[in-house]
């Protein structure tokens, strides 16, 4: 057993799937997280319970329900098949819709929680130093909550590299579109290839420890610099 | 028109604000109160950082706002000063003065940057964190910070209430020459008399919300009816200006209405407009002029009236200095035993002058 027999496509297509994921859940979860952190609306707690809801179920819940959705007979499903685009389950593009969902707590809790922690009172300064709405956004908020952006980013791609579940049942098993890593190591676990199991399993371990070290290390030195 | 009008009325919390006030535009308007009184919070609406329905401001001539306008806080030419200096941790001091510099327009910048960072000495701090900076530093910074975004109304915020006693020693004297540099109006809020009666032109006294007296600083100060008079710190102020130099005694001359008065030596050129503070109970009263005392300021003055609190033993006395009144704290046995009346002409015996530059 050697590096030269290690199936690549697999890890190429979670290394896409994840990249991919976490543009999204960036653009979704920086405004999201934003108005969360801000809003005094009644809405707040329910859209925070709901938001969560992929921390606690069990991702065949969330695969389960994606499909009834994203299926013919489901109302997107119906959608995009009346656009003429096919439906979305057993796609790449399904995967990233599923694997965004799934991570999105993952994504939207730090860059959340940093926002609240800024307070009001930068904002109010910058106000009066004649910084507009947007002004005080970018150059305020964005730069006070890098920690919590950092973190989000690090732990929405990690965490969709390590997903099975949600995976499994709107992708299934399609060599190049929907065979990612943690697919790709259940399939040789369940041919006995112990051999190229532990190359993907050691890769994953080890990739999935340096990236939280990475992330420990650098909040934690940033903190230090703030404070 | 050089004034500023402000009419609130509305709920914070737990207390209602309720006031209606015009105030000179120069010169520095104290708004001193208790804390929890609603000054802070007034001062929040005239920066638009509240904003209550149904309130009025006008700046001079522009109003900020009314029935149909509410000029939101960045379009506002206000400079704000926080109790905490409230720095934007992410950048350096440099970059913090430059946020508001950067974002006034070039023909609306009336300071130059180079010029605020001289006199607030900040010079030497440029390109260091806000963290590594003392709590005085920090706050002189914020108020250059404030100054650069060449504002037409400075608010302040207790700017001292969250220093020690060296750093307030610090920032002071920055403080006192806003008068002379700055040809805004500011709104300082205090609730230290010392701090009021060093710095303020006028004065608004806040309670729970309401305004209970405004005017010029001295006849705020030592009118009976009002909190500072009653206070045990009460005294007057007065302007006056360097006439000469004691260097044998290492004394400073100083013109008042009056009369003059001496002070330990400070290095003041002469004729420089000083302003002094005289504490109700460094006053004491003679009917002749003294002989024989090392109390060396006296000043002949005639009774305006005198404020006696039933059970207490003290008295405090209006005395009229050429037309500029101070006060003195005397005990109620002594108005009998020297029969001072209404009118009476005495000698007031001042036995210390603060200088305040």
């Amino acid at each position: 057993m050697n590096v030269a027999s290690i199936d690549w496509q697999p890890i190429w297509l979670t290394l896409r799937l994840a990249s991919i994921t976490t543009v999204v859940l960036m653009v979704a979860a920086i405004p999201l997280g934003w108005w969360l952190a801000r809003t005094h609306s009644w809405m707040k707690q329910p859209l925070s319970a709901v938001f969560a809801l992929p921390l606690v179920l069990p991702p065949t819940v969330l695969g389960f329900y994606l499909l009834l959705l994203l299926g013919p007979h489901g109302p997107v499903g119906g959608l995009t098949l009346s656009l003429g685009l096919g439906t979305l389950p057993f796609t790449f593009t399904g995967l990233v819709i599923a694997s965004s969902l799934y991570s999105l707590p993952f994504a939207l809790q730090p860059i959340q929680n940093a926002f609240e922690n800024i307070g009001s009172r930068p904002f109010e300064v910058a106000a009066t130093l004649r910084a507009t709405r947007w002004d005080r956004a970018v150059s305020i908020a964005l730069p006070l909550a890098r920690n919590g952006l950092l973190s989000a980013a690090v732990l929405a791609f990690a965490h969709t590299i390590g997903e099975f579940g949600v995976v499994l049942m709107i992708g299934g098993n399609i060599p190049g579109a929907t065979k990612v890593l943690s697919v790709a190591i259940y399939d040789h676990v369940e041919s006995m290839e112990y051999a190229q199991a532990h190359w993907l399993a050691g890769g994953m371990l080890a990739f999935s420890f340096i990236t939280l070290l990475t992330l420990y290390i650098v909040s934690g030195r940033s903190m230090r610099i703030v404070r | 028109m050089k004034t500023i009008e402000a009419r609130f009325n509305g709920t914070f919390g737990n207390f209602n604000l309720n006031v209606a006030l015009s105030i000179p535009g120069s010169g520095i308007t104290a708004l001193f109160g208790e804390s929890g009184g609603g000054k802070t919070s007034l001062l929040r609406c005239i920066a638009g950082l509240e904003q209550l329905n149904g309130g009025y401001l006008r700046v001079n001539d522009v109003v900020w706002q009314d029935h149909k306008t509410f000029i939101p806080t960045h379009r506002r030419a206000i400079g704000f000063v926080f109790q905490e200096a409230s720095l934007f941790a992410h950048l350096n001091v440099r970059r913090n003065l430059e946020y508001g510099y950067k974002r006034t327009p070039i023909s609306a910048r009336r300071l130059g940057f180079d010029e605020v960072v001289a006199w607030l000495g900040v010079e030497n701090f440029l390109q260091q964190m806000p963290h590594t900076l003392s709590g005085g530093q920090r706050q002189r910074v914020a108020i250059a910070r404030a100054l650069l975004s060449s504002p037409q109304l400075l608010l302040m915020d207790e700017p001292l209430a969250n220093l020690d006693l060296n750093s307030r020693a610090e920032i002071l004297p920055y403080l006192e020459q806003l008068h002379d540099r700055l040809d805004i109006p500011v709104i300082y809020v205090s609730h230290t008399p010392a701090e009021v009666a060093q710095l303020a032109d006028h004065l608004v006294l806040l309670e729970r919300g309401h305004i209970t007296a405004s005017g010029p600083i001295n006849e705020m100060l030592t009118r009976p009816d009002l909190t500072p008079a009653q206070q045990d710190e009460a005294s007057a102020v007065m302007e006056g200006r360097v006439i000469e130099h004691d260097l044998i005694f290492h004394l400073t001359q100083i013109a008042v209405p009056g009369g003059t008065v001496a002070v330990a030596f400070r290095e003041l050129p002469i004729d420089h407009a000083v302003r002094v503070r005289i504490l109700a109970r460094d006053v004491s009263i003679a009917l002749t002029p003294p002989q024989n005392t090392s109390i060396t300021n006296v000043l002949p003055a005639r009774v305006i009236d005198i404020t006696e609190a039933p059970n207490s033993a003290q008295a405090l006395v209006r005395l009229d200095l050429g037309g500029t009144i101070i006060l003195s704290r005397i005990t109620r046995r002594s108005v009998v035993l020297l029969d001072i009346k209404t009118g009476s002409p005495v000698y007031a015996q001042v036995k210390s002058v603060a200088l305040i530059c």
